[in-house]
């Protein structure tokens, strides 16, 4: 009886997590469709003019999901170069040793730190250096906001992948080091392509991370309602609209901006399962 | 006779050099973010931190724009954030903590029936969904029904969002633990009930332990959903069902107030040191769990 209830209790918490995901779902559906309804669900997407004045209400979510991919593709851009090595550091070079989990630990205290303060840190010194190199007159804007949201996915893309980098196997790369191989060929030729759909698959959870960061972006993108057109433009992304307008949002604002929330977590969950799909296959 | 053929060993070995250094380099740079943030951070912040910063509340943009007239350091603490952050951290994870350890129980036991793989899933789906969405959701299904923003529809927020880091990392755990354990408990004739309480759950404490600790220290620095939630208050409440200041929102209201920014400094520097603390408490037990 006793173990009867407690089986039952451990399903119903399971159940809790389908519960939460139907329940988010709905919410998202139901609070967007007066936005969708007045809209019209391509045009809300393909139109770029967000006009809250109340005698020609328009809002279209366009300008913020092009503001979205072009900070979290850039902020990738920047990642990589940064992520690979300390992933190489960690999971190759340094396998094992001391020095990696120092390494490991460093990097996963950066990811500890709350978006709200890596938003303090653009704000006060990475925004005056952005200034001083003349990239752009009040340092808010694309650039800004993708440099410190790269510093903000290394940690994870870097940890990923170190992970699959440490898997590759020992009896493949010693069969190349045995044929008079460098470490660097080993590199190259075995380990790069033995974990490489592995990699791949960390860099796009890590752009899925991206996609969703607010406080940070938010305190550095300028938040203007216009398509972004070069790096020292201001923007929004869809999180950051969100967070800037959620609070004074009413009626149909408010329910656009549910709508391109909604629109927001079917992109994220796309990324995150297409990651996750491949790290699947991989192992 | 080239120098430089792209075959010749001495290049080859140039070019692994070359490599290897470029990789340290590369690496030793990405350190530098950490420091450069935690040191700016304790420069700036450190001259506002005494007694009264965790037992007054937040001061008044009056107050401090008079203290700043005098040239004083700006008077009052962060009390009202301490105090909103404890609870609604508290609750949630009161929230979080048995339904997510009870989730990962039963995937851990039944990891291979179709409802399980859909539960996995959908907890993957759940921590890679934005925080901001956690608030959008916290926002129609708790503040718009009671109609006023509180401490526990943040709460609720925090929680959705431990919950999946809860659930996985109980399940890793558990999965790692050996299946003779589990039959030595029920061989001897202990309740199914037994087994998992007395038996699986203890020997995976650490592992647990270090998952609730990570969930807590994520979502300590949660902002998005509590301004969508919890809104913030100017005064300590300890009532559930009414608004509720916490550090992070503090942070956000200092930086958009001229008067009080030198108070974002002292306030970082607290959330700072709390999650670094609860990070490397966590690291040391994985350490020593593993030795």
């Amino acid at each position: 009886m006793r173990d009867k209830i407690f089986k039952i209790l451990l399903l119903l918490s399971a159940f809790i997590i389908i519960i939460i995901c139907g329940g988010m779902f709905y919410f998202l559906v139901m609070g967007s469709t007066e936005a969708f309804g007045h809209f019209g669900v391509l045009d809300f997407i393909s139109s770029s003019e967000w006009d809250p004045n109340p005698d020609r209400e328009q809002y279209g979510a366009l300008s913020f999901i092009l503001g979205t991919i072009m900070t979290s593709f850039l902020a990738l851009l920047f990642c990589i170069p940064f992520s690979l090595p300390v992933a190489l550091f960690n999971g190759e070079y340094f396998k094992g040793k001391k020095i990696a989990t120092l390494m490991s630990t460093i990097v996963n205290l950066l990811a500890g730190i709350p978006s709200v303060i890596y938003g303090l840190w653009g704000f006060y010194t990475l925004r005056p250096i952005i200034m001083s190199l003349g990239l752009s007159e009040q340092g808010f804007g694309i650039l800004t906001a993708s440099l410190v949201l790269a510093i903000m996915i290394i940690p994870y893309a870097a940890s990923l992948s170190a992970e699959f980098i440490s898997m590759v196997s020992t009896d493949l790369k010693e069969a190349a080091y045995s044929l008079g191989a460098t470490r660097f060929e080993v590199i190259k030729s075995v380990v790069f392509s033995s974990s490489a759909s592995g990699i791949f698959a960390s860099y796009i959870l890590a752009l899925g991370r991206a996609l969703g960061e607010t406080m940070a972006v938010t305190m550095l993108i300028g938040n203007t309602n216009n398509i972004p057109t070069a790096l020292s433009d201001t923007g929004n992304t869809m999180a950051s609209v969100i967070a800037n307008q959620f609070g004074e949002a009413s009626d149909l604002r408010l329910s656009s901006l549910i709508a391109i929330g909604l629109i927001l977590f079917l992109i994220t969950a796309v990324i995150n399962f297409t990651g996750k799909m491949i790290i699947k296959r991989f192992n | 006779m080239r120098v430089f053929n792209s075959s010749s060993i001495s290049w080859r070995q140039f070019k692994d050099r070359a490599f290897f250094i470029g990789v340290c380099a590369l690496s030793l740079i990405m350190v530098a973010p950490l420091f450069a943030i935690i040191g700016e951070v304790i420069q700036k912040g450190y001259k506002q931190i005494n007694l009264y910063f965790f037992t007054e509340i937040a001061p008044s943009t009056l107050d401090a724009m008079l203290a700043k007239g005098t040239g004083d350091i700006i008077p009052g603490g962060i009390a009202n954030g301490i105090v909103g952050t404890l609870i609604m951290v508290g609750v949630a994870a009161i929230i979080a903590i048995p339904v997510g350890i009870m989730g990962g129980v039963y995937l851990a036991e039944k990891p291979k029936s179709l409802f399980s793989i859909i539960v996995k899933f959908l907890t993957d789906l759940i921590q890679g969904t934005p925080s901001i969405i956690v608030g959008i959701i916290a926002y129609s299904v708790i503040v718009v029904p009671l109609g006023s923003y509180s401490a526990i529809a943040g709460s609720i927020a925090l929680s959705v969002m431990m919950l999946p880091l809860i659930v996985r990392s109980t399940e890793e755990t558990l999965k790692m633990l050996p299946t003779s354990l589990k039959e030595a408990g029920l061989a001897l004739g202990s309740s199914y009930t037994n087994v998992v309480l007395q038996i699986l759950l203890p020997s995976a404490f650490s592992g647990l332990f270090t998952g609730i600790l990570l969930a807590i220290s994520r979502v300590l620095g949660e902002t998005a959903p509590l301004m969508m939630t919890a809104l913030g208050s100017s005064t300590i409440n300890w009532n559930l069902e009414n608004p509720t200041s916490a550090v992070p929102l503090l942070i956000w209201e200092f930086y958009n107030d001229p008067n009080l920014i030198e108070l974002i400094w002292s306030s970082s520097l607290f959330l700072l040191i709390l999650i670094l603390i609860l990070n490397l408490i966590a690291k040391y037990i994985v350490d020593k769990s593993v030795k």
